[in-house]
Order: C-alpha cells, then structure tokens, then sequence
C-alpha cells in the first residue's frame, strides 16, 4: 500500500518526494542516455517476476526437488545434526517397492480415493439441489452443514472412534435395537471393515466442500432456463439432466479433480481412526510415507513413498489441465 | 516520464515481506545463545499436573544452581520432529528431555554429550535406565524418575467373585474369564498400531523368555498365543487392536473391564473416582518359576552438544540436581512415577505403598533399546504389525510374527 502511494504521489509533485526519498530516488534515477532505456525497462520486467518467482521456488520448487533428493539417500535422524546423508541411488524406491505393503497400500489409496470421492460427490450435488428450493430455515441448515468443516479433523475423528466402537459405540447400539444387526459389527477392529469405515467418515468430511461448491455453481445457473425447460415439459429429472447437469458440468470437473487431490493425500482422519490398522488394512500411500518419516525415522523410505503419492496426483493434475484445455479449443 | 523507472523499486520492496519471513524463524526457538547464565529447557511435559510438578523440580534446582531457565513444553508427538528440527538448525536447548527410547536415536547423531565429561556419576541408578542412556559405553542422560507396567485389578469385582489377582497366564485366563459379564470384559489391554501396542506386548515376550531381537521364537508366539485366546474367548474385546492406553484406563474406570494392563501414571486419574477400589499386581508369567520383566518407561534429561563448553557444564549440574535425591522422591510422590535410585525404593515405597508392585517391577526392568539400540522402532512396528495380523484372525500367533518380520 505505501510504495502505491508513494507512486501517485510522485506524480504530482515531483520536488518533495525527491527529498522525502532519496534512497529511492537514487536507485531509480531516470537513465541519460536514450538508447539505454530499453535495458532498465527489461530489469524492470524481470523485477516485477522476482517476488512470484522466489515464491514458487522457496514453496513449491524447493520441497519438491528437496524431497526427490532425499529419496535417493540415506537420510535418517543423524543427518539432521551431521548434515551428511550418502547417496543410495534408487535403493529406497527397491524398498518401497518391494514392500509387502506396497500392493494393499496402492489399492487402499485407490479405494478410499474413489469410495470417498463417489460418496462425498453424490451427497453433495443431491443436497445441494435439495438447498436450491425455498424452505424455512434454509440457510441456517445450510451453515450447519458447514460443521464437519470447521472441526479440527483430530477432534472429529476422535468423536467417530468412540461412535464406531465396536462394544459400547452408539452405531452399534443403534443397528442392533432396529434389529438391522444382530452381532456387533467391527468397524475398526474387523480389518475387512475398517477400510469401509474409514471412507464412510472421509465421506462425513467431504460433504460440506462438495455442497458449498456445487450450490454456487447451482446459483449461477439462470432461472430462465428452468422457465423454458418446464414449458416444454422438463421438470424434476428431466429438468436436472438437461439443464441442470450439462451447465454445471466445469464446476463438476473442479470438484472431483480438487476431490481426488485432497483425497489421495488424506492422512489426519486414518491416523485419528486407525493408525493404518487393523492389520495393516488401512494403510494408505500417505500413511505409509508419514510412518516411514515420522515413526521409524526413515527420511530417505518416506519420501519414496511419497514421491509415489505425488506421481499419482500429477496423473490426475495432468488429466485436469488436458480436459480444460479441451473445453477452451471447444 | 519517470514513471516507468520506479517500478523496480515497486518491485523491489514487494520481496520485502518475503525476506522478512526468512529471517523472524529465528525467534521463538530456544537456542544456546542465550544470555549468561540462562539454561534454555525443553520436555514434553505439557499437560496438568505433571508440567506443574516437573516445573516446581526445575526451578527448585534453578534456585539452587541460581541460574535462569528459559523452559519451552512441546507435546510429546511432536517431540522428536522439534528435536531434529533443532539439531540442523543448530538450536538445541541446553537442557534436553527425551523419551528414553529415542535417546540412542538422537545420541548416534553426534548431537548430545557424554556425561562423564562432565564428572557426573552414574552410579546408583537402576541398570536399565541406565541401559537405557548408555550408547555405545557412554552415558548420555539420566532420569529421576521411571515407569514401567503392571495388572491393575478391580478389587470389588474379584472379591464379589471370590478371586484372587492372577499370578500365571493360565490364572490370568480363568480369573479373565470368570469376571467377564454382560458387557464387561475380563481383561483390557492396548494392542494398537503404534508403539503402544508393542510396548504393552513387551512384559508377556519377555517374562516368557523371549527376545525383541528373535520376534519369530517359539516363546513369542506362546506370548502372542495368551492374547490370542483371551480376545478369542471373548475375555478381552476385539477392539484391544484400536484401543490406547488411555482407552483402556477408560474401559477400566467406566467399569467395561475388570482387569487391565497399564502403567502408574494412570493412578491420579483412578483415585478421581471414589467409587473405584482396586489393587495392582506384577504381570502374570507363563510358567511358574518365572520372572515377571516388564520395560521400563520415563524420561532421561540429557545435554545437547550446542558448542558452549561452560552452559553445557552448567547443564550437567543442572542435571545432576533434578536426579538428586530429594527430587527424586519430590517427583516419584507426585507424579507417581518410580525413583532410579535403588537405594530410594525402601523410604519411597513406605511414604507410597500403593506404588509397591510397580517399584518392585522396576528393579528388574529392562529398557526397550538396551539390545536393539537404534533398531528399536522398526522391531516396535515389526512387534505391532505382528499382535494386529493374530488379534484380527489374520494370521495364526506361530505364523504372526515371521509375517510382520518379512516387511
């Protein structure tokens, strides 16, 4: 705010703010000659791209190169005080790889990612075509939905541990008074549920993020075009498939494709549930690069892994950038 | 005109923030240049009441000592990731706690000092504690005070049952058994994928003969067995692959568990409710004849190398005054943790009888990374993936542990 000021100021009278900044006077000195204009100007270009550049660097460029090289050492906690970390070459990759975990922990990804996506995308667009019609209390319904948003995932995830316990968890309880249960279900315990459960309580997470963005695409559709439409007799279904769907297909693209990068990289809701357990039957990509770091102390294993998560996501950024450029040439 | 020339400056100051960022990480982060004499601290104690015990031990030896401490509690989670952060930032504290598990860790890198440098005499601690600071024949860190497990019995359940607390596995079974009832189990134990669930397993391996380094023995999978048949008898709930440690005080406390294993540092939490009577045992061995050997639990202070060869001096002084006697006995009676010197154990046990089992249980203790050294937490996982693949069914206890070892 100050340097824009300073700039209109400088404008209009030029003697003061000579004085008032002559440091900054010096530095921008008006060049002499005027065949040399042209190499401030291309300064001045370059300048204007420092700031974003150092940004991109230091936030995205650096970690990103910083963890390909560390997966290609031996990096472990005496490296932080000795600075020294040997080469290994793609040796933490062989480890990765060859992992009995490396198989369930990519199909588990693949699973929670689509479960959660699919859940979460379905809830979503019905409640948010469901928020679209006027009805007392709208609103505060609506801001009520934001609530699995707003809680710390540490604490929502302890509150769903306790719901999903297997012996005195209210679900449980709950099932097994309607008589749709008749024995206790292991949601954590019971390793060919727990994946299940998991995803159920990601989906929990999820909704408030699909239904706030489908609901604004929602509003942008005009009214007219449901006008229109049940003049010629499309309404209900018909009116969401033809008119609803079709408009709202960019903000659809949005939300799965930011959907599938949010989800892959999910590790607070399994660590609070499950820790990857029981037996090891929700590990995911994630779980098994933050355990590598931050349990075993395998810098060099961890970030293997999630140089495979991040891979995993470039598929998907890849696919979103070509479907966009798609709807750009059309 | 000279409008266009200005833009660098524009420019130019927009970096300004950036820079400054750079340099405001500094700030906050407790180092070694501190001023004369200032100790900086750093522990994990942060919650009530411990950091109010812990704090009353430290400015006891600061009044002492007169110095100044600069103390800074960071949870115990996110310990080891400060530490390391600290270490390549060339910020360590100059007084260090560490969970005595992680000391050899941190010791290997180069980054803590040797007591004996310092003059300070080791002598007089229980061994495994100091097994448990010692890497490669030096001591690094010393504790006031350790912990360690134990079988916390319901006592009015086991009279009303006309019981006595079990003293082998197979009483442990039938004694689990008869007080299980309704939706009470007998027995509530943590087997959950974190080092817990190792931790936990530790007494039954080694009380059997078995060994961390050889997981895939015959006496682990009789150890693993034991745990096998009480969630399969329906004497421990399948949820022990879920539950922490403090779950399973909850389960015990709300009344959904007649035994549990657990530690003394749950006591202040037991005695909050009233209703509650309960006594504590050793851990019941397999055969017996036997001895029960649990692992042995707390926290070492150590001095990190920050290259201040006087702080560090001071350090160690500093040291040997929370491991002194009286404070010692000052943190053992609040904290209802156990003194490292043996010769304590007679004076501590008669001002606290109900800590009794546990000080017993700690002369004969054994560190978890007194063999292992810093290959401890992958055996942890190893030990963890193992008691899950047998509690949840998929794997049978002989085969678990060769399982989890293939990776």
């Amino acid at each position: 705010m100050a340097s824009v000021s300073t700039l209109t100021t400088r404008g209009g009278s030029p003697p003061d703010s000579i004085e008032a900044h002559p440091s900054l006077e010096s530095a921008g000195t008006p060049p002499q000659a005027p065949r040399r204009r042209r190499k401030p100007e291309r300064i001045t270009k370059l300048l204007f791209i420092v700031p974003a550049a150092l940004y991109i660097f230091a936030f995205f460029a650096f970690p990103v190169i910083k963890n390909i090289t560390m997966s290609l050492q031996e990096y472990t906690t005496a490296t932080f005080f000795t600075g020294e970390a040997p080469w290994v070459g793609f040796a933490n990759y062989v480890t990765v790889t060859s992992s009995s975990l490396f198989g369930p922990a990519f199909l588990n990804t693949a699973l929670f990612t689509a479960g959660s996506l699919l859940g979460q995308f379905v809830i979503g667009i019905a409640l948010a075509v469901f928020f679209r019609r006027r009805f007392p209390l709208n609103g505060f319904l609506r801001s009520l939905m934001l609530l699995p948003w707003l809680l710390p995932v540490i604490v929502s995830s302890a509150t769903w541990r306790s719901i999903l316990d297997q012996d005195s968890g209210i679900l449980n309880q709950f099932l097994t008074s309607i008589g749709v249960i008749q024995s206790p279900i292991g949601w954590l315990s019971d390793p060919n549920v727990a994946l299940l459960s998991v995803i159920l309580v990601n989906i929990w997470v999820g909704i408030p993020f699909n239904v706030a963005l489908l609901y604004g695409g929602l509003q942008d559709i005009p009214e007219e075009l449901y006008e229109a439409g049940a003049l010629d007799g499309a309404t209900g279904w018909k009116a969401f498939w033809h008119i609803t769907w079709p408009n709202l297909r960019p903000v659809v693209s949005v939300v799965l494709v930011l959907g599938v990068v949010y989800t892959l990289k999910v590790l607070d809701v399994i660590l609070g549930l499950t820790n990857g357990g029981p037996a090891n039957a929700t590990q995911t990509l994630a779980v098994r690069s933050y355990q590598e770091s931050f349990v075993n102390f395998e810098f060099g294993v961890g970030s293997a892994w999630s140089n495979v998560l991040i891979l995993v996501s470039l598929v998907f950024a890849v696919l979103y950038l070509r479907s966009n450029r798609r709807a750009v040439d059309e | 005109m000279d409008k266009k020339p200005r833009l660098p400056i524009l420019a130019g100051l927009a970096i300004i923030p950036l820079a400054l960022a750079g340099c405001s990480s500094e700030s906050g982060t407790p180092g070694a240049g501190g001023s004369g004499n200032t100790l900086t601290i750093v522990d994990y104690y942060v919650n009530e009441p411990d950091q109010k015990f812990v704090l009353e031990a430290l400015n006891t030896c600061a009044a002492e000592l007169s110095v100044k401490i600069n103390r800074t509690g960071v949870p115990s989670k996110d310990l080891m990731q400060k530490v390391l952060q600290m270490s390549s930032s060339k910020t360590l504290p100059d007084v260090l706690m560490l969970d005595n598990p992680n000391l050899q860790d941190i010791a290997s890198t180069g980054g803590l000092a040797p007591l004996d440098q310092f003059g300070i005499s080791t002598d007089g601690f229980a061994p495994g504690i100091i097994e448990a600071a010692t890497y490669k024949d030096k001591v690094y860190g010393l504790a006031p005070t350790v912990n360690t497990l134990g079988l916390f019995v319901n006592k009015t359940l086991l009279d009303a049952a006309g019981l006595t607390p079990p003293t082998t596995w197979d009483e442990l079974k039938t004694t689990a058994a008869a007080l299980t009832e309704g939706d009470r189990y007998g027995l509530a134990f943590s087997a959950n994928a974190t080092h817990e669930g190792a931790w936990q397993f530790l007494p039954l391996l080694w009380t059997n003969g078995g060994s961390e380094d050889k997981i895939d023995s015959p006496e682990a999978a009789e150890a693993l067995q034991l745990q096998v048949d009480l969630v399969n008898a329906g004497s421990a709930s399948k949820s022990v692959v879920n539950w922490s440690q403090v779950d399973v005080k909850d389960q015990f406390m709300a009344g959904k568990a007649a035994m549990m294993i657990n530690g003394p540092w749950q006591i202040p939490a037991l005695d909050a409710d009233p209703n509650l009577v309960w006594t504590t045992v050793q851990i019941p061995v397999n055969r017996a004849g036997q001895t029960s050997i649990a692992p042995l639990g707390g926290e070492v202070w150590t001095v990190p190398q920050t290259g201040n060869k006087t702080k560090q001096a001071l350090a160690a002084k500093f040291i040997e005054c929370i491991t002194d006697d009286d404070n010692q006995l000052a943190l053992a009676t609040a904290r209802y943790t156990i003194p490292t010197r043996t010769a304590l154990a007679d004076e501590y046990v008669a001002s606290l009888p109900v800590m009794s089992t546990f000080t017993d249980q700690v002369a004969t203790a054994r560190s978890r990374t007194g063999l292992l050294g810093t290959g401890w937490p992958k055996t942890a996982t190893q030990i963890h993936t193992g008691l899950q693949l047998a509690l949840t069914g998929k794997a049978t206890a002989d085969e678990a542990f060769a399982k989890a070892l293939a990776g």
